[in-house]
């Protein structure tokens, strides 16, 4: 589904990403955990193609085809979401509007926003005064109305409460096809600081980001254990030693 | 009475050579002074189709079916003026000076004649105008229009209007001003005087579409009286050479509202210099100045001046401007005066280009870069106006989305 090579990225003239390699297969949810700033949202937004994420090397490849250097919405189109960290506000459009945008037609606004109990925000200009779980149900009900192949999710359980994060919960499963378990063809790359997602899915794989490039990857529950009983420091010296 | 009809000619005639403060000078010799007079027309049937589209795009309806009354002057001839509603009134100014000796006592009264050389022109060489009044609890059932139309090239169009909303009665116009789609240069003298009583609601809803050349001086003011409320609503998204107004509001009585809200568009070679002011001089008095800018290449002075003058007022003033060109340019200048404690008065202003974080998010979602753009900018321009019957609002959003394809 999802191929990235030796991927290289600067941001701001500063060299964020220093050479990513990462295979996600159709059906497949990887986790990739790691402190702030190591990377994580960088690898998100480039493969989505966002302008200010220069790659000065490496490749990145949806269901075969070379898109990296595709534009966003080509890239959406292909079938590839993104549900964004902190999503910015745009005066004037409706939450209504952009679920309409991303659903091109075949679904019902309404509908999905009673599904999510989330009508009273459909008339409201998109993100402006929601809060934090109030933004991450607006982005995956976005994410739903546009049916993406692969879900790229940044830090989807931050600043949502322990109410909401089963609902949260509930979204990613029903867009990662998580009820199917034979034939999955959804894929999803979830990027989380915390890793509390995992107690609401599962993850076929999990790796760790750190300065820019994925270690230690394997089995998802094992690696969030052990970042969750070590910590990010533990990693730090574990990865330094490696790299010797 | 005459003396003071004498001392406002007197005004008038010393104004001649004064200059506007605001916006560039117009030698007003160069536009010609008198138009070839129109016949009435009994029901409205002289306009080809290209003139009845620049109609509709400043919202008139020809039909007339959804409003109830209508006033249209077309160069210097008022050509129809009726109205279909009770306890509504539409008279040509020149009738209704001539019907009522009272009307003296609101000619001039909010605007000064001797403001600038506009204000002189059209007290020296009035061609006509409206006045309109809702009688005391009368309720307007549909908007009454008012069109100011010039059809012929360089004509200097002199005009002055009153507008009365009697005690307790609810009052809503639009107005449209447009020059034919052949006219590219001429002059619009406008003076309105506002006048809302106790109680009473006034929503007015003002259209502009000129030629290119054209140059347009309204100069207007509203007194508002004890818990009256007055909404005004301005649109310009077409090509003028320069567009120069500044109205005042004084809210004189207790708890009365004054609202302004502007969406402007200032295509390359335009100037757009606008403003709201208002003097809020009673207890709870409140008033709201909101402007909505957008230059693909021309000018837009964006001004607003909220003036507290005693305790317990509450004022905002909030202008938005989006730069979509290199060129022209979008200029704030927003004044908050508060003269005693006890005021609540606050701004907000933000100029700038779309954010490019804004665009993508949009792309993400799979709309092109233009798509996106497109969609900000509607979503920009899409003020939803709190007090305006709706079926006023969705004539404006229909004529702001009109523009929008010729903005794109």
């Amino acid at each position: 589904m999802l191929r990235v090579e030796n991927l290289w990225v600067e941001v701001a003239g500063k060299q964020v990403l220093k050479g990513v390699n990462l295979d996600i297969a159709p059906g497949e949810t990887h986790i990739l955990f790691g402190k702030n700033g190591s990377g994580k949202t960088t690898l998100l937004m480039t493969i989505m193609g966002f302008s200010s994420y220069h790659i000065t090397e490496g490749r990145i490849f949806f269901k075969g085809e070379d898109i990296t250097h595709l534009p966003p919405y080509e890239r959406a189109k292909r079938g590839i979401g993104l549900s964004f960290q902190r999503p910015p506000t745009i005066r004037g459009i409706k939450t209504r509007d952009i679920i309409n945008i991303c659903g091109r037609g075949r679904i019902s606004a309404d509908d999905l926003a009673e599904r999510f109990q989330f009508q009273d925000f459909l008339d409201r200009d998109i993100n402006l005064g929601f809060s934090g779980g109030e933004l991450k149900k607006s982005e995956l009900l976005q994410l739903i109305a546009q049916d993406p192949e692969l879900t790229l999710l940044d830090e989807p359980e931050s600043g949502v409460d322990l109410e909401n994060l089963q609902v949260i919960g509930e979204a990613i499963r029903n867009l990662l096809q998580k009820h199917i378990r034979r034939k999955r063809a959804k894929s999803g790359l979830i990027i989380s600081h915390q890793g509390f997602i995992l107690n609401y899915l599962e993850a076929d794989k999990g790796a760790l980001m750190w300065n820019g490039r994925v270690h230690c990857r394997g089995n998802a529950r094992e690696l969030f254990k052990h970042i969750q009983e070590k910590g990010y420091e533990e990693c730090a010296e574990c990865i330094a030693e490696f790299m010797k | 009475m005459h003396s003071r009809i004498h001392e406002i000619k007197e005004a008038a005639e010393s104004a001649k050579d004064k200059k506007g403060t605001y916006g560039p000078d117009i030698d007003l010799s160069q536009y010609k002074k008198n138009a070839t007079p129109h016949p009435y027309e009994e029901k409205l049937g002289s306009f080809g189709p290209e003139e009845s589209d620049k109609l509709t795009a400043v919202g008139i309806d020809i039909s007339q079916d959804q409003r109830s009354g209508t006033f249209l002057l077309k160069d210097q001839s008022v050509i129809h003026c009726r109205t279909k509603q009770d306890g509504l009134e539409v008279l040509s100014m020149k009738e209704a000076l001539d019907r009522y000796q009272w009307l003296e006592e609101y000619w001039w009264k909010a605007v000064s004649v001797d403001a600038d050389k506009y204000t002189a022109q059209a007290e020296l060489s009035l061609n006509d105008g409206y006045f309109i009044r809702s009688y005391a609890f009368a309720k307007s059932l549909s908007p009454i229009q008012a069109c100011l139309y010039m059809g012929v090239e360089n004509l200097s169009q002199n005009v002055h209007n009153i507008i009365i909303a009697e005690e307790g009665s609810e009052l809503h116009i639009i107005t449209g001003c447009a020059t034919a789609p052949y006219v590219l240069s001429g002059l619009h003298i406008g003076i309105s005087e506002f006048y809302i009583k106790k109680g009473a609601k006034l929503t007015f809803t003002m259209i502009h579409n000129w030629g290119r050349d054209v140059m347009v001086r309204p100069r207007s003011a509203a007194i508002v009286e004890e818990e009256g409320i007055f909404l005004s609503n301005f649109a310009c998204l077409h090509p003028v050479r320069s567009l120069q107004l500044y109205p005042v509001t004084r809210l004189v009585g207790q708890g009365a509202i004054a609202r302004f809200h502007s969406i402007l568009l200032a295509t390359p070679g335009s100037d757009l210099d606008t403003g709201a002011r208002v003097f809020l001089q009673a207890p709870q008095t409140r008033s709201e100045i909101i402007t909505r800018a957008i230059s693909t290449g021309g000018k837009i002075m964006a001004r607003g001046h909220l003036i507290g003058e005693v305790p317990g007022i509450k004022a905002h003033l909030e202008c938005m401007g989006l730069l979509l060109s290199e060129k022209g340019g979008i200029h704030a200048v927003p004044e908050l005066e508060g003269k005693v404690g006890g005021v609540d008065m606050s701004h907000e202003a933000a100029v700038g280009k779309i954010a490019q974080e804004e665009v993508e998010y949009l792309m993400a979602r799979g709309l092109s870069e233009e798509e996106a753009t497109s969609t900000i900018v509607r979503g920009f321009l899409d003020v939803r106006i709190e007090g305006l019957p709706p079926s006023l609002q969705e004539e404006l959003s229909r004529v702001i989305k009109q523009s929008e394809k010729a903005l794109m």
